[in-house]
């Protein structure tokens, strides 16, 4: 953390979809952005810098959108920063946009992420040939099943697991208007009766894919104080952390990997946080497959190893229970790649300024936001709290 | 704000790189720049690289680049799909808010496998200029005629600097151009786009570049003569070409203005300025003096790696520094059609602080 407090005074999110045809990509970002700064009730001159994120730019077939998008994004006259950590990258840039506050750079930051993926097939473009190496997978799935083989094999954990998370994300989504998936009929048997894509994952325990944006909007202390003072509660920033880790490495652990427990370690250390299960309200994770739930819980240092499925099997990661995780509906429901990540970052956000409605955990006081990407590689995580730091 | 210096910078361009991919082209100048302080990644506090995977032709194309860094165990690391200088600009923003005292930056690209130029015509915006398929040379040939309608240069303006670039090109090893040519003889040569000549415009490079930073007695630590960096800045303009005087690039001019560089004598400037005629504009819109030596590398006219240029322009300002040449330089960097994004850098050696 830096000499400045940072906090989260607006944050915006466009309604998710499988195709969001009726708006441009500059359209689309605008839309976030302009909901970000009606919340933190500022307009476009206030702003001092955007960054913006997103993943790779073969998705939509524009080389840098940045270029393009500084006009929507009224970034003209100042720096538009452009930033590429793979499915990390929304956790990424977000932490960059505090930095810049942080460091005492900028007082007031526009951060956006997004993703079209209706104009390309992001599971194709995730199944790229790399020279001198085998093709081994088709899509995101293919390449994490086996992880979460090796987990089910280490944990003992039951079938029905991964059923639950994809039954209790689906059933959050419908409390988040924004979401891509409201499936109000889903029921266990619909989840474990869908068609199996890569076993042990079923097509409805995958993200979706799906066309989005958010955005938040970035402040030091005093913007925050006038936040609170004139009743719209901030978010303050009480940790950030980035950790990254090869691709293959001799004793590498994919199913929990290093770079994910010391990114966890990192975050709680600066948010000053000891026991991470008891005083954590509310927790934002990336989970684009089912069964990653319990892994990252076990990860992330939420519950020991070994018991992250018992917590998933025992409701406490419900919204009312005692570790609710993803009452947004999560990755799980709502997956523009590049945005995923900030919805994570800035879902926290929302709780810990009473904000997120009908999935809304009451009176969450510490938020978990985490992303991460490439083949588990990549991490991005922040801790947000109601209280300042 | 903290003391940041750049301690060590290396690169290496060619006009084709075909026997070595992104990795073989990197790593041989990060191991460089890490020998020249006699660190190693581990040593380092955080890691940041610029490079573009329409460049590379794969998604996720920094992953290959940064495994062979050795991320291992984890680091605390960032890539942008920018230009190295840009990079550079979030690493400093690290050791700013005094999250690390050091930092590796790198960047890097390959534009000979493909075609340059059809590929920074997908940087346009997609539904009104891209599917036409301009290209950059294209583009900055509307610029350079701008400039030409209004009275403010001539062609043999840009010949006198494709001239003295290729001229300062002979002492620049990293040059894949070179060989003094009169302005006569320039203006001699056909159109590639009217009025551009191919000496007004950039080679084809295959390169990489890579800079370490430190701060403060850090910097000192590691390196007798550091470059600190005392401003730099970024800024951008209007996409639409429709929208922009394209004699001119504001964003320069605010970059320039909050990164400092009238604060003091200018020794030295390197400009990432791809065409001729654009070091005609953005030395108008820093406000150099006369006796500003600029670019004496040669310049993105005689290398011109796409994703390290700008970087190369930092580490080129900081080594004339650190080697005593020169007491205070500006670098600059530019990203986007006809200098639609641009950064500056001024950097100083120990001398007057």
């Amino acid at each position: 953390m830096g000499a400045e407090r940072v906090a989260v005074v607006g944050v915006g999110q466009t309604k998710h979809d499988a195709v969001r045809g009726d708006v441009s990509i500059a359209g689309l970002v605008h839309e976030a952005a302009q909901r970000a700064l009606d919340d933190a009730e500022l307009d476009w001159a206030d702003i001092d810098a955007v960054v913006i994120g997103k993943a790779p730019d073969f998705f939509e077939g524009v080389m840098m959108p940045e270029l393009y998008l500084a006009d929507a994004l009224g970034a003209v006259g100042k720096p538009m920063f452009r930033v590429h950590t793979a499915g990390s990258v929304g956790g990424s840039t977000a932490i960059v946009a505090s930095d810049l506050v942080a460091a005492g750079i900028h007082r007031r930051v526009l951060t956006v992420a997004f993703e079209v993926q209706s104009v390309s097939e992001a599971m194709w473009a995730l199944s790229f040939p790399y020279p001198f190496q085998p093709p081994m997978h088709a899509g995101a799935g293919g390449y994490f099943a086996p992880h979460i083989r090796s987990y089910i094999r280490r944990s003992g954990a039951p079938d029905h697991i991964g059923i639950l998370v994809a039954l209790k994300d689906r059933r959050h989504a419908l409390g988040n208007p924004y979401a891509h998936l409201h499936e109000p009929d889903i029921t266990f048997e619909s989840v474990r009766d869908s068609i199996m894509l890569w076993e042990p994952i079923r097509y409805s325990e995958t993200c979706p894919s799906s066309d989005g944006a958010c955005a938040m909007v970035l402040t030091d202390e005093a913007g925050g104080d006038a936040a609170a003072a004139s009743g719209r509660a901030p978010a303050w920033v009480r940790g950030t952390a980035v950790r990254s880790e090869p691709t293959l490495a001799a004793g590498r652990d994919q199913v929990s990997p290093l770079a994910g427990r010391e990114c966890a370690a990192a975050v709680y250390r600066e948010a000053g946080i000891t026991d991470p299960a008891a005083e954590i309200d509310a927790a934002e994770i990336y989970v684009p497959f089912s069964w990653f739930e319990p892994m990252w819980l076990e990860n992330l240092g939420l519950c020991d190893v070994g018991d992250g499925w018992r917590l998933v099997d025992e409701g406490v990661t419900q919204l009312g229970g005692d570790l609710p995780v993803n009452c947004s509906g999560g990755v799980l429901s709502t997956n523009p790649i590049g945005a995923s990540g900030m919805l994570r970052f800035a879902e926290a956000a929302l709780q810990v300024r009473g904000a997120a409605g009908d999935h809304q955990v009451d009176g969450a006081q510490l938020a978990l936001g985490h992303a991460y990407g490439g083949g588990s590689q990549f991490f991005a995580m922040w801790v947000v709290g109601a209280a300042k730091p | 704000m903290r003391d940041v210096a750049v301690v060590a910078f290396a690169q290496s361009a060619s006009a084709q790189e075909g026997d070595r991919n992104e990795v073989e082209v990197l790593m041989p100048v990060v191991t460089e720049v890490r020998d020249q302080v006699g660190v190693t990644t581990a040593d380092l506090d955080f890691v940041c690289s610029g490079s573009t995977d329409y460049q590379a032709g794969v998604p996720f194309s920094f992953v290959m680049t940064l495994d062979a860094i050795g991320p291992w165990p984890p680091i605390r690391e960032s890539h942008v799909d920018m230009d190295g200088a840009w990079a550079l600009y979030e690493a400093w923003v690290k050791i700013q808010m005094g999250a690390a005292d050091t930092a590796l930056v790198y960047a890097y690209g390959k534009s000979s496998p493909g075609d340059i130029r059809r590929v920074l015509s997908r940087q346009l915006d997609p539904y009104v200029t891209a599917p036409l398929w301009p290209d950059p040379d294209a583009l900055a040939a509307l610029q350079a005629r701008c400039l030409l309608d209004a009275d403010m240069a001539t062609e043999a303006d840009f010949a006198s600097v494709a001239a003295r670039s290729l001229a300062a090109a002979e002492a620049n090893p990293h040059a894949v151009v070179a060989g003094a040519r009169s302005v006569e003889d320039l203006l001699d040569e056909a159109y590639l786009a009217s009025p551009l000549r191919r000496h007004d415009c950039p080679p084809v490079t295959d390169g990489a570049a890579a800079v370490i930073l430190a701060a403060g007695d850090r910097a000192r630590d590691l390196c007798e003569r550091p470059a600190w960096i005392t401003g730099i800045d970024h800024r951008i303009d209007p996409h639409q070409l429709g929208m922009r005087d394209l004699t001119a690039a504001p964003s320069v001019r605010v970059a320039a203005e909050r990164a400092g560089v009238a604060d003091g004598p200018v020794d030295v400037a390197e400009l990432h300025t791809p065409y001729s005629h654009q070091e005609l504009i953005v030395r108008r819109e820093l406000g150099l003096a006369d006796g500003t030596e600029v670019n004496p590398s040669g310049g993105a006219l005689v290398a011109n790696a796409v994703m390290a240029a700008g970087l190369v322009r930092i580490g080129e300002v900081a080594e004339r520094i650190s080697s005593g040449r020169a007491g205070r330089g500006v670098a600059h960097a530019t990203s986007g059609p006809c200098l639609q994004q641009n950064l500056v850098c001024v950097l100083e050696g120990d001398r007057g602080r």
